[in-house]
């Protein structure tokens, strides 16, 4: 027999095999271009160059948050906490920056280790002491969220000392070098990590074990894969891209907030959702993650411009969650 | 004869492939009727048809010769016609009684369960298979064995007209076995058309009337299972007669020792196993379930972890505390359990046969080398002969030999020198097994150093050039492969309980010596 020779159910299921990862991409996508479409048809002021970029602005929170879950997600864990890990690295950021005086580039070095650290220190917890991801995490959520209240005493930080702080979200280095080109630094700073993320994920051992670990955690270990070990590098990993979330949002809003961020982590557990990756691990890309956040963005931002109530955006946000997974599960089970 | 079941010219196509050609199918009430197949052949397609799960394309389906139309498992089940899944679909936290009804729970007013009449039927049915099982009893704390019992109380209680199983033995030691076939011939007497699926040729013999086999979606035969040779039955499913050549043991005495453990213990499970195993050698692991050979394994492989004992690789003495430990002092690990243990099964075969290697592709700053797994893999889907449309399909597609061969040639990549097959044949069919085999022997030939553990005593003394036998985390002896030992001495050896061994001590030591 050759090599090439297939049993029948093979063949099937291969066939199936070949389209799924495409179409999962095409389905978020198209609903984006629906979407997109639907709100330039029903307001003139929708696809306005200002109006793309308050949405892009608006993502790039969210996104780089949701790129951050989409790596532990896709291992069969989950973080609850990248929403107050997130805000807990802007008051970081601030201490170094404002109350001890230091220069830029280290604030910018405290907030990302910090997340790294905070990140490790979870996905120990889950490796070592073997608690569920979901406990972990909503343990670690609850006291970065105390800590970020007691190191600043509930007050907001401002980063008075360090005027070129806010540049890093609101500035654009493309507007200055093309002028017609004005895309804010917090989208750039989105689209970096996603294209690393990205990298490391399809192209990187560590990747590599992303889906190992969710696809089949007990095969890897008895393949000799140190899980516990890896399962850490992925939280500091997830960990760090919260810290660079949360010099984001501190920079667009110059100052830490410590009483925010919760909220955020379902936010991007949405995003990643919605862009097609499996909350059972093994399955899932970078850029679905990114398409579901801007689906989310482009739909509150449009409900906006048609006037909804606020309200109503919420209730119509939590649906379009359940119909991208119910439309997710019916492709899967019809391919 | 009249028929209770009749399929005729069956065709079923999935996307880009024919299952079914024209296969059909016939079932007589009060008979045991096996279907016989490689996987892939379409025995599963073909029940999964009868049981409602799959629409057929085209084709009859006849009971008691009226034409009738199954088109879901519920209208299979009003039509009298029952299937036990192989893999067991029962809930862990209900009771046995509890899980046998469920759907169909005895009420009383206001929607009130009646606990009580509750286990009362599912004793009844218990008391009906002769199975001394407490109805109460929680289904997760029950043996594999028990709950495929609760599966098959289950079905029963239906009062199914035709029963169809598929593996029902998978799980089964022989005392069960013998239970299992003991119910099924009740249900013949009660007019109960049963069809048999199953890899094992023995069972055919004891248990079935009549053989279909099936080979590539095609219906090949139906012979009488009494009067046909089991070979003639293999040839007509793989289509080629399977060359099967005797064991010839090679003198390994002088080659240098891999592997030595001593003193294994932890708990009941390992009671003080000390064995040694040399470059080049198979040796074989019989024993009942539950004998404690795949703790033993998981043991040294650092899956599991010990109480005391010493593990020596080539001379060396080893710390084992994790597989990472094991893997890098050379030693592989192919679980009985593929699909929990062996497999990412949604990555593909180029990705799974680097799993344990990955960290060798790493180039500069942490890039996957692709293009050197693709061709690592294409080596190994050559040299092992994996049959599969190419390196990136999915593992879960694969049949199970092949996905054995892919476990296989992961740990060769990784350069064990010795590797621990645990049931390495499970779930494989006729065909694939002979190639597993001569695998096998190469890999020895080649001097490698293996152990082989199965419950299938003719496997057992088919591969091994040494037989180790354990009995309750015992091991009770070593004896020499070949045909110099019967299958009479390894069950001795298996079921020398703790108690027996003083008295057989001195004869023992001379069996081993």
């Amino acid at each position: 027999m050759t090599n090439t020779e297939i049993t029948a159910p093979m063949a099937a299921a291969a066939s199936k095999g070949r389209f799924s990862g495409a179409q999962q991409k095409l389905l978020a996508f198209g609903t984006l271009i629906i979407l997109l479409i639907g709100f330039s048809l029903a307001s003139p002021n929708f696809m306005q160059t200002t109006n793309i970029l308050a949405i892009l602005q608006a993502t790039s929170v969210n996104g780089i948050l949701a790129v951050a879950a989409t790596l532990v997600i896709i291992t069969g864990g989950i973080d609850l906490s990248v929403g107050t890990l997130m805000t807990f690295t802007a008051v970081i950021a601030g201490v170094v920056l404002t109350y001890w005086g230091m220069p830029l580039p280290l604030g910018i070095l405290a907030a990302i280790l910090t997340g790294a650290l905070i990140g490790f220190t979870s996905g120990a917890i889950i490796a070592k002491m073997k608690i569920p991801p979901f406990i972990a995490t909503l343990g670690m959520m609850l006291i970065l969220k105390g800590l970020s209240l007691v190191i600043s005493g509930t007050k907001p930080i401002y980063f008075n000392n360090t005027p070129s702080f806010p540049v890093i979200s609101t500035g654009s280095i493309t507007g200055d070098l093309i002028p017609g080109l004005p895309v804010p630094n917090g989208v750039l700073v989105l689209f970096l990590v996603a294209v690393l993320a990205s990298y490391i994920l399809g192209r990187t051992v560590l990747g590599r074990y992303c889906f190992a670990l969710g696809s089949n955690e007990e095969a890897a270990r008895l393949s000799g894969v140190s899980v516990d070990n890896w399962k850490m590098a992925i939280y500091a990993l997830s960990g760090g891209i919260c810290g660079i979330a949360g010099l984001v949002i501190a920079s667009r809003l110059n100052s830490a907030q410590p009483a925010l961020g919760q909220g955020y982590e379902l936010d991007a557990i949405a995003a990643v959702v919605i862009g097609g990756t499996s909350l059972s691990g093994g399955r899932g890309t970078i850029l679905g993650t990114l398409i579901g956040a801007l689906i989310m963005s482009v739909l509150l931002n449009g409900l906006r411009i048609l006037s909804m109530p606020q309200e109503w955006q919420t209730v119509v946000t939590g649906s379009i969650i359940i119909i991208a997974v119910y439309a997710d599960m019916m492709r899967r089970r019809t391919a | 004869m009249q028929t209770v079941i009749e399929m005729r010219g069956i065709e079923k196509r999935f996307p880009g492939v024919h299952a079914l050609k024209s296969a059909r199918f016939d079932l007589r009430p009060g008979e045991v009727h096996a279907l016989m197949g490689e996987n892939g052949a379409g025995k599963s397609t073909l029940m999964k048809i009868l049981a409602g799960i799959y629409r057929p394309d085209a084709g009859e389906i006849l009971i008691d010769g009226k034409t009738i139309e199954l088109a879901s498992p519920r209208s299979a089940q009003a039509a009298g016609i029952g299937i036990i899944h192989q893999e067991l679909s029962l809930m862990n936290d209900l009771t046995a009684a509890q899980n046998i009804f469920i759907g169909r729970e005895p009420r009383r007013a206001f929607g009130l369960l009646d606990e009580r009449l509750l286990n009362q039927q599912a004793a009844e049915i218990f008391k009906t298979m002769r199975l001394k099982l407490d109805p109460q009893a929680t289904v997760g704390g029950l043996t594999i064995a028990k709950q495929q019992m609760v599966e098959i109380a289950k079905a029963l209680s239906y009062n199914f007209r035709v029963l169809i199983m598929d593996e029902p033995t998978a799980a089964l030691n022989d005392a069960e076995i013998a239970d299992l076939f003991g119910i099924i011939r009740d249900l013949k007497v009660q007019g109960v058309g049963v069809v048999y699926i199953s890899h094992k040729m023995d069972e055919l013999k004891r248990i079935a009337d009549r053989v279909t086999i099936m080979r590539d979606g095609e219906f090949v035969d139906t012979v009488p299972a009494a009067d046909t040779p089991i070979n003639t039955i293999i040839t007509k499913m793989v289509g080629r007669e399977v060359k099967d050549e005797p064991l010839q043991v090679p003198d390994t005495s002088k080659n240098p020792i891999a592997l030595e453990v001593k003193g294994l213990r932890r708990g009941r499970e390992i009671r003080d196993v000390s064995f040694s195993l040399a470059r080049g050698e198979i040796l074989g692991f019989a024993g009942l379930m539950g004998a404690g050979r795949t703790e033993v394994a998981r043991a040294i492989f650092g899956a599991d972890p010990l109480e005391s004992g010493e593990i020596l690789v080539h001379g060396k003495p080893q710390t084992i505390r994790s597989p990472h430990d094991a893997v890098k002092a050379g030693i592989g690990y192919l679980s009985e359990d593929r699909k929990h243990f062996g497999l990412a099964l949604s990555m593909d075969v180029r990705n799974n046969i680097a799993l344990a290697s990955l960290k060798s592709f790493m180039r500069f700053p942490g890039r996957l080398d692709e293009k050197s797994m693709k061709n690592t893999a294409h080596d190994y889907i050559r040299k092992l002969a994996i049959r599969t449309p190419s390196d990136t399909q999915e593992v879960k597609l694969l049949s199970g030999g092949n996905q054995q061969k892919v476990v296989i040639a992961k740990w060769l990549l990784r350069n064990c020198d010795i590797l621990i097959f645990d049931e390495p044949t499970r779930g494989i069919d006729v065909g694939a097994k002979s190639e597993i085999y001569q695998l096998l022997t190469n890999l020895s030939k080649s001097g490698k150093a293996i152990i082989v553990i199965s419950s299938e005593l003719p496997e057992v003394m088919r591969l091994s050039h040494r037989i180790a036998v354990m009995c309750e985390g015992r091991l009770t002896g070593i004896l020499p492969g070949g045909a110099a030992t019967g299958q009479e001495d390894i069950m001795r050896l298996a079921t020398l309980r703790e108690s027996m061994v003083v008295e057989t001590d001195t004869e023992m030591q001379r069996r081993v010596g």
